[in-house]
């Protein structure tokens, strides 16, 4: 074996590694922190960087030691990156509406509700729609 | 090495998932199961991604790509059906 082969071994198995770390990292934070708004920093920064280190493991793995060039990788690695912020932000609202409508049984954040907007705008989750917006697009 | 990373890398995935899944049983709040599903997707395509390396075979980064789409989708529909009571209005 040449010596870029034992380089192209040990750098895919140091990114499988420290991939499969983070994931793990991330998930021991989504079961170990006390409340919601604090338990969505796992899964969304963690677990993406773990899945994004794999992604680069592989990328190495199929060009260095297979031989062939393949970009999937980086493209679901691109495509997380681009979806994971907007889910964690679903999941947030969702949080926000249901202590604002009393239905979560849970205490608040560390940091408490997060302050109101300027002006008099509000949470995009909440009710009361500003002047001519409609309720639901399904009522119009 | 290559092979005693991809088990190392399994192991931790497999307890990832358990973590996952302790989350989703216990709850407390819808939010806690919507992330702790939505972080179950994102550890099942690491797992499919490590399967692949492990076969030496591409074909399985279709399917993870597939799979990363649909757990997107998938996680702003439950998403938007506690925020409106609807998913598509």
């Amino acid at each position: 074996m040449t010596d870029l082969g034992i380089l192209a071994e040990i750098a895919t198995s140091v990114m499988i590694v420290l991939g499969a770390g983070f994931a793990l990292v991330g998930s021991w934070g989504l079961v170990r922190l006390p409340t919601l708004m604090e338990r969505l920093h796992g899964p969304t920064k963690a677990t993406t960087l773990g899945l994004g280190g794999m992604l680069v493991g592989s990328v190495l793995f199929f060009q260095l030691d297979q031989g062939k060039w393949s970009a999937h990788e980086l493209l679901i690695s691109l495509f997380l990156f681009i979806t994971a912020p907007i889910a964690a932000n679903m999941i947030a609202k969702v949080h926000l509406h249901r202590l604002r409508a009393r239905e979560a049984n849970e205490a608040e954040s560390a940091a408490g509700i997060p302050p109101a907007p300027p002006g008099d705008a509000d949470w995009a989750t909440f009710e009361a729609p500003r002047d001519g917006t409609p309720v639901t697009t399904s009522e119009g | 090495m290559i092979g005693y990373a991809v088990i190392f890398g399994f192991a931790c995935l497999a307890l990832a998932l358990a973590l996952n899944l302790w989350r989703l049983l216990k709850g407390p709040s819808v939010g806690d199961r919507i992330a702790a599903l939505d972080t179950m997707v994102i550890n099942a395509i690491a797992v499919i991604v490590l399967i692949g390396i492990a076969k030496a075979n591409d074909t399985y980064f279709e399917a993870a790509l597939l799979l990363a789409m649909v757990g997107f989708v998938g996680t702003v529909a439950y998403c938007k059906f506690m925020l409106r009571g609807d998913i598509v209005e």
